[in-house]
């Protein structure tokens, strides 16, 4: 087997290109995914069931269905009918952080069913209100409770996020599957992905480790 | 200063507090004992509401907090609590600890609210703690933070929930000399313990409680030395 690093060169260009549309689409989805899980955890764990409830529907269909399916019916049935035509970017970060919210809102639920009764009880017995207490006791701690796993999404994400390449949005997965369909060659294209997927992943993990480390000593 | 009356507390099916009359007048310091499971803890948390009132009415300074209107947190700052796990907040250092509701509810400047922080630190022996967080601290000295965090808010009543009931025995003498000092500067005070010692020394009247009655209630002299419930007696002889 001949592996022929000129071709990956000829095609270094697009898969810069992919790599920073992958870049672009992991954080984007990371910041609104985070956000919006939060939001939701908040709202599954408000006491009224019936307020939670749809919250919870929420978290349910979202990890219960594919991602791939979520892809198509966002971008093939939503997207055209909220703005009248389709845009990969635009269904892209939504199917993605749309996704990624459930799980954060499961993560930021453990986190903060995992603290002791106690840090709430504490707080309100000082006057604070529950919004107080959330905020400056049981947020700070259940975050940094919440980083590994937080971490562990993060990087699910960045990977999810080749699975738009179906809808042709022109991220690192779509240059790759161009590149093979150029040369009809498996290994250069896809391992060149993969190394490319892996690099990101790990400058993610070594951040949030970083983060982890920087919080524990605080 | 507090008036419990007919107060009832279930939880389901299962009714720990049974009808509680009593009254708690300022700068009283009333003990609370009893065999556990007797409800004196839940009695003690239906004084701030941390837990719901199932029926009857706790006035504190003439406002009913079992009234589901009344403001709670505003209630809330005029009782001081001090829990048996101490509750700090591991996440703050020992001085935030204490800064934290003073300017939160308070609205304190940050000034205000160091300077008084610090002067609570020297009450209770710990000034040199001010900036460790809690995790560096023994039992006894969690706890001592944990009264001045409570102090912080100058409240006018201090519950204390079995406050030296998790600390090493070498540690306890610390804690009660804190608050012995607490309650000769006149500070309102319901304690529920197991240290009889300090129920003798430093109370003004003990309450006896058991299946979810006050079977007794006395002066601690009178209370101890010459107890009329049988169960009081039964009690008694086992913990003394």
């Amino acid at each position: 087997m001949d592996f022929r690093f000129d071709l990956i060169a000829n095609y270094a260009p697009f898969f810069l290109k992919g790599t920073l549309l992958t870049i672009g689409f992991s954080v984007a989805s990371i910041i609104l995914g985070t956000i919006l899980g939060l939001l939701i955890g908040l709202g599954e764990m408000m006491r009224n069931k019936k307020l939670a409830a749809p919250f919870r529907v929420y978290v349910t269909l979202f990890r219960g269905t594919p991602l791939l399916v979520q892809i198509m019916i966002i971008h093939f049935g939503f997207v055209p009918l909220f703005i009248g035509e389709t845009n990969v970017y635009i269904s892209g970060i939504a199917a993605l952080s749309l996704n990624s919210a459930a799980y954060v809102a499961e993560i930021f639920r453990a986190g903060i069913q995992s603290l002791d009764r106690g840090q709430m009880e504490a707080a309100r017995s000082l006057g604070m209100t529950h919004v107080q207490a959330m905020q400056h006791v049981i947020i700070p701690q259940a975050f940094k409770r919440m980083i590994p796993a937080l971490g562990n999404e993060f990087i699910v994400l960045i990977k999810d996020s080749s699975l738009v390449s179906v809808i042709a949005a022109p991220e690192l997965m779509y240059w790759g599957n161009a590149m093979q369909g150029q040369y009809y060659r498996p290994w250069e294209p896809y391992l060149t992905t993969a190394f490319i997927y892996l690099i990101l992943t790990m400058v993610c993990d070594f951040l949030l480790r970083k983060l982890e480390r920087r919080l524990a000593t605080e | 200063m507090i008036r419990v009356e007919n107060l009832k507390k279930s939880f389901g099916d299962h009714e720990v507090l049974k009808d509680i009359t009593v009254s708690i007048a300022e700068k009283e310091v009333v003990v609370v004992i009893g065999p556990s499971g007797s409800g004196k803890s839940t009695f003690l948390r239906c004084l701030n509401r941390l837990e719901e009132i199932t029926s009857g009415h706790v006035y504190i300074n003439g406002m009913d907090i079992a009234d589901p209107k009344v403001n709670i947190n505003k209630i809330r700052e005029d009782v001081g609590m001090v829990f048996q796990l101490f509750n700090l907040f591991p996440h703050k250092s020992v001085l935030e600890n204490i800064m934290l509701a003073p300017m939160k509810v308070k609205k304190v400047s940050k000034e205000v609210a160091e300077e008084k922080a610090l002067r609570l630190l020297e009450k209770v022996g710990l000034k040199d703690k001010a900036n460790v967080y809690p995790e560096s601290l023994s039992g006894g000295q969690k706890q001592r933070v944990a009264i001045a965090r409570a102090l912080a808010m100058e409240p006018k009543v201090m519950l204390f929930d079995e406050p030296t009931s998790a600390l090493d025995p070498e540690m306890v003498g610390e804690v009660l000399e804190v608050m012995k000092e607490l309650a000769q500067e006149g500070m309102t005070m319901v304690v529920v313990t197991h240290e009889m010692g300090f129920a003798r020394e430093v109370g003004d009247r003990v309450l006896f409680m058991d299946g979810g009655y006050i079977v007794e209630e006395n002066k601690p002299e009178l209370l101890f030395g010459n107890p009329q419930h049988e169960r009081t007696k039964a009690f008694l002889s086992k913990v003394l």
